[in-house]
């Protein structure tokens, strides 16, 4: 499977990670390369195997429903880049 | 007691215990050699004011006795661990300033333990590296050198930084993460023991995630017997943890017998690589013989799929980095791009994502958010599972055919010099994982031991993969290995 | 159990221009679960906090955080599948559902879309008229909500609280089994309705704590029929889904609006492109919500950091025996045991609380009186007094119940019965004293109705003559009696003694 600069745009887009125009055709090879490397995986007989879901199985652990976190207010806002009234602040979404 | 910052945990605990030092003094001599060392860029964040208010503390715990073995220790904090109110930043621009309100489970055990952190050390930009180029803080470089040679050598990645900092002695020992080898082979690099113990074991709570099915924190040490140590203490189930195994910790370093007669060592033909330098070949033939000769059964065997983790494991760790990453956008924290008049939300996401990630990170990234697009997802992501799937049963086969620990080389050759791979593409950086990465699909325990020097100096290690949740049996072999080698060297002191 | 049997309802029709159409309609329902704290954290679900204080650091997404599942949440779909006859499926997981949006802090949702935890079930849907439709329950899901994005606070800026990020949802896929607006709105009154009963989700639409997303599509008389033999989607129409209502009069004004406008553009020639719109209740239109470059490939995959969520048998079953009576099966035992209509057993049982106000009433009661003191007096009361629930009546059960005695009991007439509700709803106390107290018994010594009424027809030939002539004028003289007993004579008793007299 081949990658050209159109499906390389579109991959950055999804990714939202701006990518120059003219970084596009390397980024293109770069895929190429990589996705080239990965092609092998083609060769081998997956045949019956059920995808691999979790590395150690066990059972999932579960939490009981008490509230014993929140209320920390200035903690989740004290790194933010523009925190305002209590929110995070971000450029202006229009949907 | 002078270098002081040359012992190794154990033999420091005992002198503690001894009252032939104390915390504080191990702790000085550590900062000394730190501030020393800033051609090794190997401590990013210094914390010299935690570390002597720790060492205190530590004293007077040690003082009262019935302190555990971790207390007093100087060690180095890798950056991918939150640890609260230091600068946590997964050695990315994106987390410029990140000073987490929370301390990860692992640091948070160690602290408890009366361990002294030292500092944040330098690693490859989230973890995605074998070399430490792509930290945003810059190059870690080795200690050691090659013979007369004095361009800067690697000293490993991901766990650039913790590697440098324990074979310069800068501290007793560091923690580490391993998620393709990122833990083994920066230790085979740089003449140290690094050990991944098996998936859910080591809490993964409060680590920067990187790929959530491989990620596992681990010790870096200057000798097996410290690594054991260490990793009792970071080893535990952790409710805040859904991956955490609910199973209890043995005293690893009881389990250090150096017995390992008639343990079945098996020698797994598949990593035998096409063009493998004659060092790495006679190295692992090397080790091969030291167990036999300590009374280890050798088996010959086959682990098939092998030559398809590399291209798996890059299937499947991009694609749940691309997950774990969307977080990073410049909304709660980190750091946002400056926007020109006119940008909405998605510019600010793509600018901020661009300026902040460097290009391994969004390579990876990208990959990641291919290999899961509509339409790929059966072709690549499923299918990279389907073969995860098969590499584990490969081990599965053999372990319970009797095989009780794996040998193999840990890094296909010596460290290699900062810069010389630029030019190279992705996928050679790659190869550099090409022993490691199997045991991390298969959520295997693996160690890398120093095993001998190469032709220039270098050091040279050998792997060890064990049995699930038999980190103490596994200790134990490597335990073994180490005393059959020998290897003593350190690197020359050039900074 | 009495087996209700209805007939189907007859599909909506909206005549365009050229033909005639059908309407086709499925409902994706989010229901916030009703538990003290979130699905994958332990944060307050708490409506209406400070703007982010009910947030973890899990919530917020910071570096290194990692879910772990409320099993009360898992309980809550379990018992939500049940009342939908759906059934329970032991093994299920967890995938990501990825996208980038300011109030997704992860830039993933947790959600099941591969394998959920609920599968098939069915809701019935009565409209009232005699009809009803059993639409299909596709599937449940559990996912995270997301918070909340304010985007009028400022001109340049939005502004997100992540209170409501990680809050369980239960997403409920119906088939499109759904043929018109009135049917929408009524198959969400009735999930409703059932998790309200349940105690699994408050079903506060207003809150946003149920809300739908309307997929509707046209299509021609006879091609639904199609479909349904052929189980062929090529039948019908291209689908267009209306995002987030969360009121039931705006969900059947969009349905109607947006089959309008697709029949409009089919019948001129064009095509009706498959996409996500929004309903403006101002302009009574909808709008298309995304670009149409952008993709939506939410690159699903199964989340790393939960393994499979497996759930036992016995916990299921017991979850099962604690179910309480369901709408259905109480609407049945009230027109069975009680003798109710349709209409009112609807009306008493639309929530647990009135329906259990009323079997107190009704117990050792005429049961239709009981429903009709119940809906007409008390209901219509505590409505003008600024819409009171059931749970605010100032009249209790026991109250309102003594007060059916009196009449049952012929002590006090129907009207002054209603005088006595209202003394009783503003002033407390127990009515029979009150009827002593205020000698409120009405009168029914016919002696003493016998002297009243001579009495009146004594003052007053003219209108006895008028009366003898048109019977209807006989009222007038029950009037003048009730008037002259001070409203209290047996009002039965006077009309058959007017008759008498007058009637000849």
């Amino acid at each position: 499977m081949s990658i050209d600069q159109n499906t390389a745009a579109k991959v950055a887009k999804l990714a939202r990670i701006k990518v120059e125009e003219d970084a596009l055709p390397a980024l293109a090879e770069e895929f190429n390369t990589i996705l080239g490397f990965i092609e092998q995986l083609n060769e081998v007989d997956v045949e019956g195997v059920e995808p691999m879901t979790s590395v150690t199985p066990q059972r999932l652990k579960r939490r009981e429903d008490v509230v014993n976190d929140g209320n920390q207010q200035d903690k989740i806002l004290s790194n933010a880049p523009d925190a305002r009234e209590g929110f995070f602040a971000v450029p202006k979404v229009v949907e | 007691m002078s270098d002081l910052n040359k012992l190794g945990l154990a033999e420091a605990r005992d002198a503690l215990r001894k009252g032939e030092t104390t915390s504080v003094e191990l702790t000085e001599a550590c900062l000394k050699a730190i501030d020393a060392a800033d051609a090794l860029n190997a401590f990013v964040h210094k914390t010299p004011e935690i570390a002597l208010e720790r060492a205190k503390a530590a004293d007077a715990r040690i003082q009262e006795g019935e302190a555990p073995a971790m207390c007093g220790l100087p060690v180095g904090i890798k950056d991918l661990f939150c640890t609260k109110g230091v600068a946590s930043q997964a050695a990315s621009k994106i987390l410029d300033g990140f000073k987490p309100e929370y301390e990860s489970t692992v640091s948070q055990q160690l602290a408890d333990a009366g361990a002294v952190m030292l500092g944040k050390l330098n690693m490859d930009e989230f973890a995605m590296g074998s070399s430490n180029e792509t930290s945003a803080y810059g190059n870690a470089v080795s200690p050691w050198r090659r013979g007369n040679d004095d361009a800067q050598l690697t000293p490993g990645g991901s766990s650039g930084g913790s590697a440098s900092a324990v074979a310069a002695d800068l501290c007793l020992a560091a923690t580490g993460t391993d998620t393709g080898g990122s833990i083994r082979q920066p230790a085979a690099f740089t003449g140290t023991v690094g050990i991944k113990p098996t998936y859910g074991r080591c809490s993964r709570w409060g680590v920067v995630a990187f790929a959530s099915s491989l990620d596992q924190a681990g010790p870096m040490t200057k000798s097996v017997r410290d690594a054991a140590i260490m990793l009792e203490a970071m080893c535990g189930h952790d409710p805040k943890d859904s991956t955490s195994a609910e199973l209890a910790v043995p005293n690893f370093e009881a389990m250090l017998t150096g017995d390992i007669k008639g343990k079945k060592i098996g020698i797994p033909k598949e990593y035998r690589m096409e063009g493998m330098p004659a060092e790495i070949e006679k190295l692992w033939a090397d080790g091969t013989e030291m167990l036999k000769a300590a009374g280890a059964e050798i088996v010959d065997i086959s682990l098939p799929h092998t030559k398809y983790a590399l291209p798996a494991y890059y299937v499947i760790a991009p694609a749940e980095a691309s997950s774990n990453l969307a977080r990073y956008d410049g909304v709660r924290y980190g750091n946002r791009a400056v926007l020109e008049a006119g940008d909405g939300i998605t510019e600010m996401y793509e600018k901020s994502r661009a300026a902040g990630f460097g290009q391994e990170v969004q390579r990876r990234v990208m990959i990641g958010t291919y290999v899961l697009s509509a339409g790929f997802y059966d072709a690549y992501y499923n299918r990279a599972r389907r073969v995860r799937a098969l590499i584990k049963r490969d081990f599965e086969e053999v372990f319970a055919a009797g095989v009780d620990a794996i040998l193999t080389p840990a890094t296909p050759s010596a460290a290699f010099g900062l810069g010389e791979m630029i030019d190279a593409d992705p996928v050679q950086m790659y190869l550099n994982d090409v022993f490691t990465v199997t045991v991390n699909l298969a959520g295997l325990p693996g160690i890398a031991v120093p095993a001998g020097l190469d032709t220039q100096g270098l050091p040279l290690g050998l792997q060890l993969i064990g049995r699930p949740w038999e980190e103490g049996d596994l200790l134990n072999t490597a335990y073994a290995l180490e005393s059959a080698a020998g290897f003593v060297a350190k690197p020359g002191k050039w900074w | 159990m009495l087996d209700l049997t209805y007939e189907l309802p007859k599909p909506k029709v909206i005549a365009g221009a050229k033909h005639d159409w059908e309407l086709v309609i499925g409902m994706e329902v989010h229901a916030q679960v009703s538990s003290k704290a979130k699905l994958f954290s332990g944060a307050s679900t708490k409506f209406g906090n400070e703007p982010n204080s009910n947030v973890s650091f899990v919530d917020a997404a910071m570096p290194g955080m990692l879910p772990v599942i409320n099993e009360y949440c898992v309980e809550q779909a379990v018992r939500t599948g049940l009342g939908l006859k759906a059934e329970i499926n032991l093994w299920s997981a967890f995938d990501r559902k990825n996208y980038f949006y300011p109030d997704l802090p992860q830039g993933y949702q947790i959600s099941q879309l591969y394998h959920p935890i609920v599968g098939e079930g069915e809701v019935l849907v009565e409209l009232g008229d005699g009809t009803a439709r059993n639409v299909r329950v596709e599937r449940i899901h559990m996912e995270q909500d997301a918070g909340k994005s304010i985007h009028d606070m400022d001109p340049n800026m939005s502004f997100v609280d992540l209170n409501r990020t990680g809050v369980c949802l239960m997403e409920i896929v119906s088939r499109p089994d759904i043929r018109g607006p009135e049917e929408a709105a009524a198959y969400i009154a009735k999930l409703r309705q059932i998790m309200r009963y349940l105690g699994t989700c408050d079903g506060n639409m207003q809150n946003g704590n149920l809300r739908a997303d309307v997929n509707v599509s046209i299509c021609l008389p006879g091609a639904y029929e199609k479909y349904q033999e052929t189980q062929d989607f090529s039948h019908l129409g291209t689908r267009c889904e209306i995002k987030n209502m969360n009121s039931m009069r705006f969900i059947q004004q969009a349905i109607e609006v947006e089959a309008r406008r697709q029949i409009a553009i089919v019948e001129g020639g064009g095509k009706v492109d498959q996409e996500t719109r929004l309903y403006d209740p101002d302009k009574g239109e909808t709008r298309s919500m995304r670009s149409k470059e952008e993709a939506h490939d939410y690159r699903y995959f199964p989340d790393p950091d939960l393994l499979p969520l497996e759930i036992e048998q016995d916990w299921v079953d017991g979850i099962a025996a604690s179910l309480p009576e369901l709408p259905d099966e109480k609407k049945a035992r009230f027109i069975g045991d009680f003798g109710l209509s349709d209409y009112d057993a609807s009306v008493l049982t639309a929530d647990v609380e009135s329906a259990a106000y009323f079997e107190a009433v009704a117990e050792g009661r005429n049961g239709k009186l009981a429903a009709n003191w119940v809906i007409n007096e008390l209901f219509g009361r505590l409505k003008k007094d600024e819409d009171k629930t059931i749970t605010d009546s100032p009249v209790s059960p026991v109250q309102l119940g003594g007060i059916i005695d009196l009449i049952s009991s012929d002590a006090i007439s129907g009207k002054i019965a209603k005088d006595l509700f209202e003394i009783v709803y503003t002033e407390g106390g127990d009515p029979a004293e009150i009827v002593e107290a205020r000698g409120m018994k009405q009168v029914t010594d016919t002696g003493a109705i016998e002297t009243a009424l001579d009495e009146i027809i004594a003052a007053n030939p003219a209108q006895v003559e008028k009366a003898k002539v048109n019977p209807k004028l006989a009222g007038w003289f029950v009037g003048q009696v009730m008037k002259a007993t001070g409203g209290k004579a047996n009002p039965k008793a006077v009309n058959e003694l007017v008759a008498k007299k007058l009637g000849g």
